[in-house]
This record gives structure tokens, sequence and C-alpha cells, in this order.
């Protein structure tokens, strides 16, 4: 059975991890081509959320909650780039972390306003509320579309960034961004592209994750700071990085967290296991990140500049 | 030095003088006043006016953002709330217990975090001080989530902290004490190599200087100053809770340094002052305050250019010019 558990949290983990790819894509493509910090981003996952939860409670349409949760989280995203964020573009990071923190303390208090202290809870679609069979093994079948949907979404932002113009324009304005506007690309219009790719992204994160976590405000900093663990781990401005990241960090965390515990007792005191135990496994990917910095400061897959 | 300048000294002093002076004045004005609040208030202020100054040493002199600095005002807070509830309520042995640690975790952290710079220094002090956070969640027997309640105040032989008036003036004398030193230390060879490394880190390298050393000295130096101001803040709430070191706490002190004056050295205690009192003044007035604090930040970072203090700065040196030159 042990095998089965262990399957289990491996894939429990792929799939914290696609989530974090959802989140950490965009950010890291923010990062990339404006060189700005966003940490409103998680502001905008828990907006998402929010956004999806109203709608399908209202018309019980998991459907309908995407296609209308999404698009407003993006244009939503698209608002604050244009009346607060673009005054940042040309400041140190010092402004844009401080400005991007105020706009989380408005968000929270926002939602709280709107919705209320406690969570909202969003059902499982019905059609995805089973579990699907692997290996003898039950899994929910609404995991697995997220850990599809994550994939989808790599494969579709790898075909996006590398096969179409806009994506040329995107990579070509994270390194040349003089050149690119000199060429007469409206790199303001870009900004904006990117920016609100990045927020309907965030947008699809909220959506995917409202059914299996609580949606309450304050939701998105506990999955941001994970997300900025992704980018740094990952190496900064690169989706690869970004992907490859988020597996390892998801994966990482859910199997510390399942098995480590356990696996402690084989050789501490139980005591000292039961205390120890939990603290270790929630610093695990700190750790981690500490370990990747030491050896190769500009992350395990930085953005090759050709 | 030219007139000129030497007015703008002049006002930096008088303007330096008058706010920790008023300062000074609180717990009287508060005694007058009647109510303890007002006291508690003002120590919370000082209290983080201390711990905005030591992080400012490395953000404003040395560039340096750390949006972590509330880890080690957690760890002051709770080497005193470890030490009280295993019955240890010796204030020097928690001074000491409280800065060995500080200075072991600063170092380590310190050497991972200053491998990077910019962005990644933001983003990596930020998820070590998650992980601290984290970590005090995880401490059950010092009670979790819900923060350990500290029974007695620290006991420093000679003296107590269990007066709030005591307390008070403790706070105020070390934060005089750091504003002292810190102003002899940024104008002293050290802290010319700090801001060198602040402008230009590569020709510092070139010209010789380990500039890692210095930077990691800085930064060990303003943590163990925000681990003395935890200290203090765990003796006034008489509890240390994982919420000290929540993000948004070191968000907080980032926010006191710009609103009241980036690389400056009283700068910090305005900010914290103006902070502090604002959001009094908010969450008094309805509890939905967040919403009016937020945007107000994104305001103070889109036009605060010199702070609070520049701008005081500015007028009093344009006080005394017109006085000097009556046209």
């Amino acid at each position: 059975m042990t095998v089965g558990l262990f399957l289990t949290q491996a894939l429990n983990g792929l799939q914290l991890g696609i989530l974090l790819f959802l989140l950490a894509a965009g950010l890291t493509l923010v990062f990339g081509i404006m060189n700005f910090v966003n940490l409103a981003h998680g502001s905008l996952y828990m907006m998402g959320a929010y956004f999806a939860a109203a709608v399908f409670n209202w018309t019980g349409s998991f459907v309908l909650a995407g296609l209308i949760g999404v698009p407003a989280t993006m244009l939503l995203g698209v608002v604050v780039e244009r009346v607060a964020l673009i005054r940042l573009y040309r400041r140190d990071h010092l402004d844009q972390v401080l400005a991007t923190f105020g706009l989380i303390l408005f968000f929270n208090e926002l939602v709280r306003i709107i919705w209320g202290p406690a969570s909202v809870y969003m059902n499982t679609p019905a059609a995805l509320s089973g579990t699907v069979e692997l290996f003898g093994l039950r899994y929910p079948s609404y995991r697995f579309a997220i850990i599809g949907v994550g994939l989808a979404v790599g494969i579709g932002l790898y075909l996006l960034i590398h096969r179409t113009r806009i994506g040329m324009l995107i990579r070509a304005g994270a390194t040349h961004p003089e050149i690119v506007a000199a060429m007469g690309v409206n790199v303001r219009r870009l900004n904006t592209i990117v920016f609100g790719l990045g927020a309907g992204l965030a947008g699809l994160a909220g959506l995917m994750a409202g059914p299996i976590v609580s949606v309450q405000p304050g939701m998105g900093e506990p999955i941001l700071i994970l997300t900025l663990v992704v980018i740094v781990t990952g190496g900064i401005g690169s989706i690869r990085g970004a992907f490859y990241g988020a597996l390892i960090v998801g994966i990482v965390d859910t199997i510390g967290r399942a098995f480590l515990p356990t696996l402690l007792r084989e050789f501490l005191e139980r005591s000292l296991a039961q205390a120890a135990g939990p603290a270790i496994a929630s610093m695990l990917i700190y750790v981690l990140m500490a370990l990747v910095l030491a050896i190769r400061p500009q992350g395990l897959f930085p953005v090759r500049h050709a | 030095m030219s007139p000129a300048v030497r007015r703008r000294v002049d006002a930096r002093v008088v303007v330096a003088v008058l706010l920790l002076g008023g300062l000074a004045l609180v717990p009287m004005i508060s005694s007058l006043i009647g109510g303890p609040f007002y006291i508690t208030l003002f120590t919370r202020i000082v209290i983080f006016a201390l711990a905005a100054v030591g992080l400012n040493l490395i953000l404003g002199y040395g560039a340096l953002v750390s949006f972590g600095h509330a880890m080690y005002i957690g760890i002051g807070a709770y080497a005193v709330g470890i030490l009280s509830h295993h019955g240890v309520g010796s204030g020097w042995i928690q001074l000491a217990a409280a800065l060995a640690v500080g200075a072991v975790v600063a170092v380590v952290i310190g050497l991972v975090c200053l491998r990077t710079s910019g962005m990644a220094f933001i983003m990596i002090t930020l998820a070590f001080a998650q992980m601290f956070y984290f970590l005090a969640i995880s401490l059950k027997q010092y009670g979790g989530d819900d923060g350990l309640t500290i029974a007695a105040r620290s006991d420093f032989g000679v003296f107590t902290l269990a007066s709030n008036t005591v307390l008070y003036y403790t706070a105020l004398g070390v934060l005089v004490a750091c504003l002292i030193a810190f102003h002899r230390l940024v104008y002293s060879r050290f802290g010319m190599v700090l801001r060198g490394c602040r402008s230009n880190e590569r020709r510092m390298a070139a010209l010789g200087f380990p500039t890692l050393r210095y930077k990691l000295t800085a930064y060990v130096i303003s943590a163990l100053v925000c681990v003395i101001a935890g200290m203090l803040l765990a003796n006034l709430t008489k509890f240390s809770a994982p919420s000290y070191m929540a993000w948004q706490a070191s968000g907080d002190l980032i926010v006191m340094i710009v609103l009241g004056g980036m690389g400056t050295i009283v700068g910090p205690v305005a900010g914290a002052v103006a902070l502090l009192i604002l959001e009094e003044i908010l969450s008094g007035w309805t509890t939905h305050w967040m919403i009016v604090l937020g945007p107000a930040i994104v305001l103070i970072v889109l036009t605060a250019k010199r702070g609070i203090y520049g701008y005081l700065v500015e007028r009093t040196a344009r006080h005394a010019e017109a006085r000097a030159s009556p046209s």
C-alpha cells in the first residue's frame, strides 16, 4: 500500500506543481520582459478564484465560470496595469515591490468587503467529481483535470513563444527592448498584452484551484511565496525554468510533508521526530532553494541569451 | 562647509532633536491625558522605528532590499518567549541568546542571499522570512499558530521592564543609541565602502575591497538591531506570535523607511511615527482601513521623493535661509 500512497502523493505534488506553474509562468514573463516584479500576482489569482466561485455558485456551470472568470481577471489585470503599474516600469525594484504590496492590502480588503471574511465554497463540477482508476489506484478526476489543463497551457505557451509572431516579439522584448521599440513595435501595447496574459493565467490558476482550496481573503500570499521560490529556483525570466522549478517545488513540498515525519521516526526518538518532522518538512523547499542558489545563483534553468 | 550646506546640517539636527524630544515627552503627556493607551502605542512606534532604522542601514545605504527583516523581529520575540517559557527571566541571558541566534541565522542566510542581487535578493529574503514564519507555526510546543504568552517581562538585574514607563524609555534609549552609532558608522570608512557598493559594486571590488564581507557585516548589524526590536516588542505585548514575522510586517518596515526618507539616519523614525499613527487613525475610523492604506502606500511610492524627513529638513533649512538673509 505504501507504493500506492507514494504514487498518490506524487500525483498531488505534480498537481501542486502544475498550479504553481500557471502562476510562475505569468510572473516570470512579466518580469522577463518588463523587468517588473508584481507581488500582486497572488491577488490576481485570488480575484480569479473569487470571480470563478461567484459565477459558479450563481449559474452552476464550471465552463461558464471559466469563460467569465478568466477574462474578468485578465481585464482586471490590464486595468491595474494601465492605472497604477505603468508608472512604475522605470522605477527601481523597491518602488515596484512596495506599490504592489499596497495593491495586495487593497485587494484583500476589497474581497473581505464584497464577499465577507469567511471562505466561499466552490464545488467540484459534477462531471469531474468522480475518481479515475490508475494502476489499481483511485485518484480524483478533478485533480487529473488540473494536471491536464496545466500541461496544455505549458504546450500552448511554448508554441506561442517559439512559433508565433507575438512570441518572437516577447522574446526580443525580453532581451533588447530598446531595439524592439526602435523597429516600430508598440512596446507599451506589448507590455499590456504580456501583463494581460499573465493575469489570465493567474485567473486560470484561481479557477482550477477554487474547488480544492478554500477561497478566502489572503489566499494569494502563501502561493505567491511558493511561486517566488519556483522562479528563483528555476531561473528568473525563464518559462522553462518556471515549468521545471514548479514541478520540483510542488513534488518536493508534497512528498516532504507526507513522508519526512515518518522517515525521521526511523532515525530519531519518537517525541523528537514528532516535533521536528513537520518543522523540517515545512522548511524543505527553502533549503532546496538555498542549495540551488549556493551552487547556481542564476537558477537551475536560466534564460539563454543567444 | 558652505553656509548653505551648514544650514542643511543644522536643519537636520533641529528636526532630529524635535522629533526625538517629542518622543521623550510622550510618557508625561500620556499620564496627563490619563490612560496607558498612548504610552503603549508610542512604545510600539519607537520599537518599529528601531527596526526600521536597522533595516535602513542595508536598504538605504547598501541598496539591499531585504523583504524579510520581520524574521529577525520574530527571532528576538521568540528568544524572550521561549526562554521565559522555560523559566529564564533574566534579560541579559535572553539578550545574549537572541543576539547569538540572530547572528548565526543572519550570517548563514546573508551568505546565501548576498550571492544574488536586485530582484532575486528581494524574493529570497522574503522566502527565508516565510520559512521562519512556517517554522514558528509548526513549533506546537511553543504555541504554534496561536503564539506564546510571556508570563513576566525581562529582568535586567539593575532594572526590570515591568513598568510601562521604564520599557518606553529603554526602547527610546536603545533607539537614540542606535541612531548615534549608525551616524558614526555610516560616515566611517566602513560606511563609505558600503555606500560605494550601493553606487557601483564592481568598481569597489576592482579597487580591492572584499565587498561581500562589507555587505554581510552590514546585513548582520541591521539584523541584530531588528532582533533587539523584537525583544522589546515581546516585552511590550507579553506575547510572541508567528504574525510578528509575517511578510506584511516586513513590508510595513519598508513602507516606514520610504515614507520617512530612505538613506537618512533619522528618516525611518519619522516614517514609523507617521505610518503607525495613520494606521491607528484609520483603524479607529473603519474596520476596513486596509482598503485606504493600500492605495495610500501606492501613492506614497509614486509621490514621495525624499520622504517626510527630507521634506522637513528642506523646510527648516529654507526658514533658516529666510532668516539669515532678510530682504
